[in-house]
């Protein structure tokens, strides 16, 4: 009898099928067998948004899914958000704004902000720290991801790119 | 830390899921947004020996008119809730509440019935089915029953399902031309546990009189609380300035709110003075 439950999930446009345990977390999953440690855990209870990712279009705490739940799903890690290994607007508008320093809240970052500009691409300050909150950063004080986002916003009206849709 | 092992089954029907309830009870968890179970698995406070998987249950996740109500299934989304055009025309405290839980990420996959079978003391959901005066419509193999809030939410993250029980659907009065409500909370930061909130609903005549009033409270006790002398000091009366702050001190008065790591009972007794009367202002306005 195969052991656990068997999983067809799309992640970064590709076809992966697995058998895994109830209890794997969808962030471990991603890490530790499909290798994408782009995601990562934090808290492990929803509240850091370190774990970040994109499940058919929308933002979900990867450490509050189980891999089991998850079987005919479309996946979106921060690796995906690179198109052809090349760094997008949002990622250059990061770089540049040095809104990160060790870099391990930035994937849910990254993840939270497309998610934003995607269905805000004309955020107000505020919009951005509301928008945010749910994305904890011990290292920046947050005041340059806040910049980062408004220049990324810019940067995507300016060249009309659009995020991943939906 | 990881979860306990548990089994995990997937039912493709309601029936199929009160048939595993009564089948199992206690030793069952259902499983809709996990936003409040998982991290509580994770931490494992809670060890389900089995986890019902609702998200492929079909037909438990719709919003529609019932007879001057808008029902919710249980696994409406609360991101979809928070979108629909029917919730915001019929039902615009819940529009106003959702906003208020959590952040996106958390919205996209917690469940309206999911907070509300959860029953969090901080919660928003239960809050406005209370000020609301809303049903809860509960599912088990034996058949459906309808539960008014103040029956249904018992005490700190205790209803009244019983183990082989689910809720089901929410109903929410629509709102009427007269009917006018509003919702406050503090947190520290936006998407934290609320310290204290106020949901209010309240039904204004043209000359500023108060027909009906309800005014639910959380996070000042175990469960949402009806501060009901307060709604007496406003029903019949032209509501003044006078007014709001009697029916603010009243409520004030009428609560027991519990001292823990993040607040005082002083603390949140006078954060529930301010936000009541913030409120009522806030719903004769027709602000938000």
């Amino acid at each position: 009898m195969p052991e656990g439950i068997a999983i067809k999930v799309t992640v970064n446009g590709v076809v992966r099928e697995r058998r895994v345990e109830p209890r794997l977390l969808l962030a471990d999953f991603l890490r530790h067998e499909l290798e994408l440690t782009g995601t990562h855990v934090g808290c492990e209870h929803g509240v850091c948004g370190a774990c970040t990712v994109l499940v058919d279009g929308a933002t979900a705490r990867s450490c509050l899914l189980f891999a089991a739940q998850l079987d005919g799903a479309r996946i979106t890690t921060v690796e995906g958000l690179a198109r052809d290994g090349e760094p997008q607007p949002i990622h250059d508008a990061f770089h540049e704004n040095h809104a990160l320093q060790c870099g391990y809240c930035t994937p849910g970052f990254l993840i939270t902000v497309h998610e934003l500009l995607a269905e805000n691409p004309e955020p107000t300050d505020a919009d951005v720290r509301d928008a945010l909150s749910g994305n904890l950063c011990r290292c920046t004080g947050y005041v340059n991801i806040i910049k980062a986002v408004l220049d990324a916003a810019d940067r995507l009206r300016a060249t009309g790119w659009r995020p991943l849709s939906r | 830390m990881k979860p306990a092992p548990f089994e995990y089954v997937t039912p493709r029907t309601l029936d199929e899921v009160l048939m595993r309830l009564a089948d199992l009870g206690d030793d069952a968890k259902l499983l809709a947004g996990g936003q409040s179970l998982v991290p509580a698995m994770n931490l494992r406070l809670a060890r389900p020996r089995v986890l019902i998987d609702l998200g492929r249950v079909s037909d438990i996740d719709y919003i529609r008119a019932v007879d001057g109500t808008v029902a919710l299934g249980a696994c409406v989304r609360q991101r979809t809730a928070e979108r629909s055009e029917a919730v915001s025309r019929g039902v615009p405290l819940l529009a106003r509440a959702l906003p208020f839980i959590g952040h996106p990420a958390i919205r996209n996959r917690g469940t309206v019935g999911g907070s509300l079978a959860h029953a969090d003391p901080a919660a928003e959901l239960p809050a406005v089915v209370a000020a609301l005066d809303g049903e809860l419509v509960v599912a088990s193999a034996r058949g459906r029953r309808t539960v008014k809030p103040s029956e249904f939410f018992t005490s700190y993250m205790t209803t009244a399902l019983r183990p082989d029980e689910m809720l089901l659907e929410v109903r929410l009065p629509h709102a009427t031309a007269t009917s006018r409500s509003a919702f406050v909370e503090f947190a520290r930061r936006p998407g934290d546990f609320a310290l204290a909130g106020v949901a209010v609903v309240l039904d204004v005549d043209a000359a500023n009189t108060a027909r009906a009033a309800r005014v639910a409270l959380f996070g000042v006790g175990p469960t949402p609380v009806r501060v009901v002398r307060a709604e007496r000091c406003l029903t019949g009366r032209v509501i003044t300035d006078d007014v709001l702050r009697e029916a603010a001190q009243s409520a004030a008065r009428e609560i027991d709110p519990p001292s823990d790591l993040h607040a005082t009972s002083h603390y949140r007794r006078r954060l529930a003075t301010v936000l009541v009367e913030d409120a009522l202002r806030q719903a004769l306005a027709g602000v938000y």
